[in-house]
């Protein structure tokens, strides 16, 4: 019955692909993540590649092609909440990875780098990315030498333009592994930051090439450094140790008006009161229990319930090749004392409010755009699974080169019990 | 299921006859070795298990659980069944079974009743949390050949990842070496029940493995130190290596004819590395061989006939889709992630429907961990393969999925006669799941080794707790 109901669907969604229209999709739970809330048997309407609305009565207007989705899950399309998406093929030892960054004369902190060059939408993890419902993904580079990883980017993973937001956001790593490159120590690496933090503020032009320039940073630092202190850029701060998080608040002290986000976070649960108060959200992995470093001794599975109870916005998906593991690692913070509620919210408008977007993705309300999801069932089950995706609007072929492969191996063994020696033909 | 052939039921007393005074003795009384005899018409042999097996079960009482659902580990699910345990072993599984007055009972309703987990590749203890230089010991990357390292020399017990992976229902595990090297040394098999040493949780009459890597790993380390630099250096290495063996087990076997013959003789010199290969060319300690690229498992394959081994499993085998075929004609079992793909080249053709597609060729599939945060939720990964498997036209039930985590692991690891199935005489290997063990949301409630209770999920002051974590300022919180 629901191989049918597959087959169907999957048959409707290529069809409708070569044809962008207006779609209604009727029945189903409605995850609007909006003031709406959970509707069940509802009706979403996508309309020019945009959410049109989202009603709680089944009536599809004239113009709509209708896709049933009674007794399934609808969502807003995923949003990674970090990643190296288009950033990266093969990560190790395979030629360039845009998403590791060497030394250059360029830089001294690493914030000069722009990731929005260096996206490609053909990469194959697009694709195998978004057929289990991820539509959009903050990305920057996952490895550096240093402090900075960067300005990184707010994608699509659809199209020949995937950057939503380009300087959409950085990410500065305040583990043990940052003092390690800054020293040895803390000691350094926060005076370090300081004293970034406060050349920024005093400079009020960008030194020219004609001027002598003496700061720590590089011209090409600089206005990354004053767009994060001003608040127009959010600052993702990584750190895992209660104490480096306490110092991470003391720095908010210092300049309110930066938009802090804390990542990794292992001991996050230490100081949830003061994080909630201080509107400071995590982005976590919920599965890290294990006193892997001496930073991270109270990491604990309970991590996203206990910050959820004391008011803090928890996101959740930090991997890059394997993104789509967000549900999964959400649906085990659930089973150790995150809400249902929250952990929906942390792969969709958790990440999307984090990084700003929240007026465009992560959501299901009027205007925004029109990526969403059809789920089998709880999309938090391991054994559900995305059955048909929508980017702008547009509902997008449900194959990847993972699924072609597999596709292609299966023709084979049908071929015969025992393939043959030729080569092996494409499957049809 | 795969025709998987058992080929280690020898004890390891015995694990190798050619050199061991003591398994000699017992074939030949009158050339008994007298202790530190230094007589040259005596045969003299190595210790074959100098660091035994300390283990001892946590003590169980007769316990039957009822009216629960039984996935009993060789493909048959039971709905609202019964098991009975008592002194350590399984007495009886089924719609109804007999149990004495005494017994403990627990009511299972909506509750779910597996073998234990049994993850066969596994680096806890040699690459224990917290993960730092100083711990850091499952890697002898000095040169590529160095089967003479056992991983148990590196197990640090205090390893807070083995209470978490009993908390997912682990109850057996293989610790491996790494793979940097084409021989990277002999495994050791572990019950998983947190201890003060290594020896209190080793598995008693497991047989040794060996572990072997293919492609990147090798070739990428030693490239720029002396070699192998690429596969065809790798296959030169193993071989050579193998011919190396091939000529030690010539001499061993010289020497023992002459000491059988009432010459005097002079025993080789010990070479620990090429010990641990006799090993495997005679049958008694098995490969687990690190390799991802369908084309080069089949070159193992072949090199596994050309000396006249067998592959116990492969593993990583992230190609094994392509040649289940092969897999299933050559009884190698194939240890694998549910989806995880891309990290390198040799992963970058990863799909996920890799574990049912070998399972449906009729191959021995293992879904496999090689990580401390995997280990904790084996029973998920099983279910993302079993579904995504489903979905594409591959059917099995989660009963026959359920052997991919205990009874194809414990073939894998010649331990299938001792635990990975509910069956009567078996080890009380099992876990009480306080759902449907596929789910996202159920955990493991209770888990038994050897019918102790080893974990009760409702009982956190009960937890192990490691050393390292003991005076923390999170001790006891974290949890």
């Amino acid at each position: 019955m629901k191989k049918a109901l597959i087959t169907t669907l999957t048959t409707l969604a290529i069809t409708m692909a070569a044809q962008a229209q207006n779609i209604a999709i009727t029945g189903g739970t409605i995850y609007t993540q909006t003031n709406q809330g959970v509707i069940e048997n509802g009706m979403l309407l996508l309309k020019d590649g945009k959410v049109e609305k989202v009603t709680e009565t089944i009536n599809v207007p004239d113009g709509y092609q209708t896709i049933d989705a009674t007794g399934k899950v609808v969502t807003p399309g995923l949003v990674g909440a970090m990643t190296s998406l288009g950033l990266v093929e093969v990560e190790s030892w395979a030629g360039v990875v845009d998403a590791s960054v060497d030394k250059t004369q360029l830089s001294n902190t690493g914030l000069a780098f722009d990731v929005s060059y260096a996206i490609n939408p053909d990469s194959t993890l697009l694709d195998v990315s978004r057929i289990e419902g991820v539509t959009s993904a903050a990305t920057t580079i996952s490895y550096t030498d240093y402090l900075f990883h960067g300005q990184g980017s707010v994608i699509t993973l659809q199209g020949d333009q995937p950057v939503l937001r380009p300087r959409a956001f950085t990410v500065l790593d305040l583990t043990g592994h940052a003092a390690e490159q800054t020293g040895g120590s803390r000691a350094a690496l926060w005076v370090t930051l300081n004293q970034l933090f406060s050349e920024a503020a005093q400079i009020s032009k960008i030194p020219g090439p004609a001027e002598q320039w003496y700061g720590l940073t590089t011209r090409a630092d600089i206005p990354a450094l004053q767009n994060i202190i001003n608040g127009k850029m959010p600052l993702i701060l990584e750190a895992d140790r209660k104490a480096d998080i306490l110092q991470i608040l003391t720095l908010k002290q210092q300049y309110p008006d930066i938009r802090i986000v804390l990542m990794g976070a292992a001991e996050a649960w230490r100081v949830a009161d003061k994080l909630a108060n201080n509107n400071i959200a995590v982005i976590l992995n919920p599965e890290h229990n294990l006193p892997s470093s001496f930073e991270a001794l109270g990491a604990t599975l309970e991590n996203a319930g206990r910050l959820e109870k004391a008011g803090v916005t928890v996101a959740i998906g930090m991997e890059t090749h394997n993104i789509r593991l967000a549900t999964q690692h959400a649906g085990n913070a659930v089973a150790n004392g995150l809400s249902h509620a929250a952990g929906i919210a942390s792969i969709t408008s958790a990440p999307a409010s984090i990084l700003g977007m929240q007026d465009t993705i992560g959501a299901l309300a009027a205007g925004m755009r029109g990526d969403v999801v059809i789920w089998s069932g709880d999309p938090l089950q391991v054994t559900e699974y995305a059955e048909q995706v929508f980017i702008n609007g547009e509902a997008i072929d449900m194959q990847s080169r993972q699924t072609l492969l597999r596709d292609r191996y299966k023709a084979l063994y049908k071929q015969s019990d025992k393939p043959t020696s030729h080569y092996i033909i494409p499957a049809q | 299921m795969a025709n998987f052939r058992f080929r280690t039921a020898r004890l390891l007393a015995c694990l190798l006859p050619v050199f061991m005074a003591g398994c000699q003795s017992t074939q030949s009384p009158d050339k008994t070795a007298t202790a530190a005899s230094d007589t040259q018409n005596t045969f003299l042999g190595a210790n074959p298990n100098p660091y035994p097996s300390t283990y001892s079960p946590i003590e169980g009482e007769p316990t039957v659980i009822t009216n629960v659902t039984i996935v009993d580990g060789t493909g048959q699910q039971i709905d609202k069944g019964m098991l009975f345990f008592k002194q350590g072993k399984i007495v009886a599984v089924g719609s109804t079974v007999d149990y004495p007055a005494n017994a403990t009972i627990i009511d299972g309703q909506g509750k779910w009743v597996t073998p234990g987990i049994i993850d066969n590749h596994s680096h806890l203890g040699v690459y224990p949390s917290p993960s730092i230089g100083s711990l850091s010991d499952g890697n002898e990357m000095t040169k590529p050949v160095t089967p003479g390292v056992w991983a148990e020399h590196s197990v640090w017990p205090q390893d807070a990842g083995f209470v978490k992976a009993l908390a997912g229902g682990v109850t057996t595990l293989q610790i491996l070496p790494g793979s940097a090297n084409l021989f990277g040394g002999r495994s050791v098999v572990l019950k998983n029940v947190p201890n003060r040493t290594m020896q209190d949780m080793k598995f008693p009459d497991a047989p040794y493995g060996m572990k072997m890597a293919c492609g990147e790993n090798p070739k990428r380390v030693y490239g720029q130190k002396g070699g192998p630099m690429t596969r065809m250096g790798n296959v030169r290495g193993y071989r050579q290596a193998w011919s190396d063996a091939q000529d030690y087990i010539a001499k061993w076997e010289k020497y023992e004819q002459e000491i059988s013959a009432g010459k005097t003789s002079t025993p080789p010199k010990r070479d620990l590395d090429l010990e641990t290969m006799a090993g495997v060319l005679k049958g008694d300690i098995l490969v687990h061989m690190h390799c991802y690229r369908a084309d080069e498992m089949v070159t193992m394959m072949d090199m596994m006939k050309e000396f006249g081994y067998q592959i116990s499993a492969f593993h990583h085998a992230v190609e094994a889709y392509k040649i289940a075929d092969k897999l299933q004609e050559n009884n190698v079992c194939s240890s694998l992630w549910a989806d995880w793909w891309g990290f390198k080249m040799e992963a970058y053709d990863g799909i996920r429907e890799n574990i049912p597609m070998v399972a449906s060729a009729g191959a021995c599939a293992i879904v496999h961990s090689d990580s401390e945060l995997g280990i904790q939720r084996l029973n998920q990964e099983a279910a993302k393969a079993w579904s995504d498997g489903n979905r594409a036209g591959l059917n099995f039930t989660l009963a026959e999925a359920w052997t991919w985590l205990s009874a194809n692991p414990a073939k894998s690891l010649g331990i299938y006669d001792k635990t990975g199935s509910l069956e009567a005489g078996k080890n009380a290997d099992l876990v009480l799941w306080n759902g449907n063990p596929f789910s996202t949301y159920t955990k493991a409630e209770r888990v038994y080794i050897d019918g102790g209770l080893a974990f009760n999920l409702n009982d956190p002051a009960s937890w192990p707790v490691s050393d390292f974590e003991v005076g923390q300022h999170v001790e006891g919180e974290a949890q």
